[in-house]
């Protein structure tokens, strides 16, 4: 008997039934239900109304953004030099940079920690970001050298031929062609971070609360309608966002060359 | 020629990637106005010669001039000469129009003329109406349009083209081998073009330099190229061709394939041994056997549109190509004559292999890296620095790299018309010459070794 090419991909659309469309449906169901499993917008309601929720999420975005801002101007020029044959000529500086994404997040954040307590840096905002600017680097700096790696020394050749400076060949060629690998570095570094808490609880103590923070609050103190509300919430908006910057960076990759 | 003609000159340029030597000390003037075409398989050295002239290589030693001035320290963004790329290199995130806009842009030229230009540009390759297209959107042959199109409308003084055809069809690439040369003419600037396809350097070219192993083989005319080629790289580089082994007797008189023949070279000194080239065109071949020079039987005969190629057994055992209108058909018995005019000599390139080795006791001496048995030397003593010759068929070939003393690997085939003359690169990136029977591919790895009894050895210091 053969089997159809097409019934291949149905283990891989049972897996995405169970671990991704049934969890989303999941939240959606307890987001809208009152603890006696009732039908309410109470819950989004109490976001909209909450001071304290909204200037966490507030905060969460803040934050995310300035990160997002730190891994894109230290990745970038990381990236171009790794990618660039005349300044690095070993894959083992590559892999030196990659390295960190091999090991559990969680244990390099809680080593981070005691970094600090032994030099006693207080804990705060700047850790924070220098934690999130650790964890998240690689990230951001992986799909650049990708894209850069990748990009035909041709186009640069071309536009140097036509009379460009190496400074000109950088920002009319090089960068517009690389922004589909920042655009999703941006979404790797961006869309985590608004969403991380294990980072701002041990590299603030807790001292600085970010949306995640409060979902995993409410969910582990049984609020899960609360819980389920604000992660919905979460979801809606980093998916305008995702919208929103593709498009910014599809115009930003054309506007720049004029 | 005077001074002034030379827009482009090449004085002793060298230039090594990592032990690989490029080009070997290449001298090359370029006149305003020509056409000229690099043309050589790969790995000659061709696109290596365009990139020095562009600037985004520079030379190990010798000079490069443009307009009698040295260029050699100058970027490319600032040499007066535009490139059209093999794979056209378009800006994706570009439309046609920014695309040929990108050089006028940055030089600041107003927006108004920028327009015209690129207007008119654009309605010389024939792509009018395409300004707002995407670059990615277009067939191959359009983007190969516009990226001639990107550089000529900077005006350069020189267009440098490395293989722009090469990734167009066969009907396509035709056609816009007719373009090129009437834009060539249209604009009277200098093209230097660099192709592999022989058929296309004879076509597009003023001047051919016909290149290889980073050495300029031969310059001149295409017609020139292809009824005067100066060594055997040539002759079977450029068309078809039989190549054969003759000694010339005397002036006006060559021998080959067994059988005396009139030519019309001189000055080859008398019992000379020469490489004699004949085109397969210029073969008679017919049915009468007693008037003919020499005879033989048709051991196959293919339609190839316009004529018939036929492979001819000679009477003295050399297979000769021959190209004729009429069929002759396989087994018949045929006669041939070729006319004085048609034999070309040329002058060999080596007569045997000669290396630099040093002895390393009285019989053995040690070249390319490999330790050889020579037979037992009088007069010569380990550590001696010495002067190897042998013969194209001393050397033989083994199908596995350890049967030999060094490795090799086959480099390039000639068909010589009862044998085989093959290079060999050896693993110390030496060459070595072999006359051989026996059938090799192109890039087979080989073992060689060398019969003891036909080495000759010599100390180096003797003369």
């Amino acid at each position: 008997m053969t089997i159809k090419r097409s019934s291949w991909s149905i283990p891989y659309l049972i897996f995405l039934l169970i671990f991704v469309v049934l969890p989303l449906v999941l939240i959606a169901i307890y987001a809208f239900q009152d603890g006696e499993g009732g039908f309410t917008f109470a819950n989004i309601a109490r976001f909209f109304t909450d001071a304290d929720s909204l200037s966490t999420f507030a905060l969460s975005l803040e934050v995310a953004i300035e990160n997002t801002a730190i891994c894109l101007l230290l990745g970038y020029p990381a990236a171009y030099i790794l990618a660039s044959k005349d300044l690095n000529r070993s894959a083992v500086t590559v892999i030196l940079f990659i390295l960190p994404m091999w090991i559990n997040a969680l244990m390099r954040t809680l080593a981070t920690a005691e970094l600090f307590n032994v030099f006693g840096v207080t804990l705060g905002k700047g850790t924070l970001l220098f934690g999130m600017a650790y964890d998240y680097l690689p990230f951001m700096i992986y799909p650049i050298y990708n894209t850069l790696n990748k990009m035909d020394k041709s186009y640069s050749e071309a536009a140097e031929d036509l009379g460009a400076t190496p400074g000109q060949v950088f920002r009319k060629v090089t960068l517009p062609l690389s922004m589909p690998g920042v655009t999703s570095g941006i979404m790797m570094v961006f869309m985590p971070t608004v969403s991380t808490f294990a980072i701002s609880e041990f590299l603030t103590n807790n001292k600085i609360k970010l949306f995640g923070t409060i979902i995993q609050e409410n969910i582990n103190s049984s609020m899960w309608n609360y819980g389920a509300a604000l992660a919905l919430i979460m979801l809606v908006i980093i998916g305008i966002t995702t919208l929103f910057n593709d498009e910014d960076e599809a115009g930003k990759a054309e506007g720049g060359l004029i | 020629m005077t001074q002034n003609d030379v827009i482009i000159r090449l004085e002793n340029v060298s230039k090594a990637f990592g032990d690989k030597q490029v080009l070997d000390n290449i001298s090359l003037d370029i006149k305003k106005g020509e056409f000229v075409t690099l043309l050589g398989p790969s790995g000659c050295g061709k696109t290596t010669t365009l990139r020095l002239i562009s600037g985004f290589t520079t030379p190990d030693s010798g000079t490069v001039y443009m307009d009698g001035k040295d260029i050699s320290g100058i970027p490319p963004y600032k040499r007066p000469l535009n490139t059209v790329f093999q794979r056209y290199a378009l800006f994706p995130h570009l439309d046609v129009y920014d695309n040929i806009a990108f050089g006028l842009k940055l030089a600041k030229v107003p927006e108004k003329e920028i327009e015209q230009r690129v207007r008119k540009v654009l309605k010389m390759v024939s792509m009018t109406d395409y300004e707002d297209r995407d670059v990615e959107s277009l067939s191959g042959g359009q983007q190969q349009r516009v990226a001639i199109a990107r550089a000529l409308v900077n005006q350069p003084k020189v267009l440098l083209l490395d293989e722009p055809l090469s990734a167009l069809d066969h009907k396509m690439r035709q056609d816009m081998q007719i373009e090129l040369k009437e834009m060539h003419q249209k604009l009277g600037i200098t093209f230097i073009y660099v192709t592999h396809d022989q058929e296309e350097a004879l076509t597009l070219s003023d001047t051919i330099v016909v290149m290889n192993e980073g050495r300029i083989q031969q310059i001149g005319t295409p017609a020139d190229i292809y009824n005067e080629p100066v060594n055997s790289f040539v002759a079977d580089f450029i068309g078809e061709s039989n190549i054969l082994n003759g000694t010339m007797i005397e002036d006006r008189k060559v021998n080959f394939i067994g059988h005396d023949f009139e030519c019309v070279d001189e000055g080859f000194g008398t019992n000379n041994p020469v490489d004699v080239v004949i085109r397969p065109e210029d073969i008679y071949i017919m049915n009468n056997t007693t008037s003919a020079q020499f005879t033989g039987k048709v051991t196959s005969c293919i339609f190839k549109g316009v004529h018939y190629e036929m492979l001819v057994d000679t009477d003295s055992g050399y297979e000769l190509m021959i190209q004729d209108y009429n069929a002759f058909e396989p087994g018949s018995e045929v006669g041939m004559i070729i006319k004085p005019m048609d034999i070309q000599v040329m002058r060999k390139e080596r007569l045997c292999n000669t290396v630099e080795g040093v002895m390393t006791d009285e019989s053995h001496v040690k070249f390319m890296d490999g330790e050889f048995e020579c037979g037992a030397k009088a007069g010569l003593e380990a550590g001696d620095e010495v002067t190897v010759q042998f013969g194209f068929d001393a050397v033989e070939l083994w199908d596995h790299q350890e049967e030999g003393q060094i490795a090799g690997e086959v480099y390039s085939i000639l068909y010589k018309g009862d044998h085989y003359h093959l290079t060999i690169l050896t693993e110390s990136r030496g060459f070595l010459y072999v006359d051989t029977q026996d059938i090799w591919d192109k890039g087979d790895l080989v073992g060689v070794t060398v019969k003891a009894s036909e080495i000759k050895i010599c100390r180096r210091n003797d003369n």
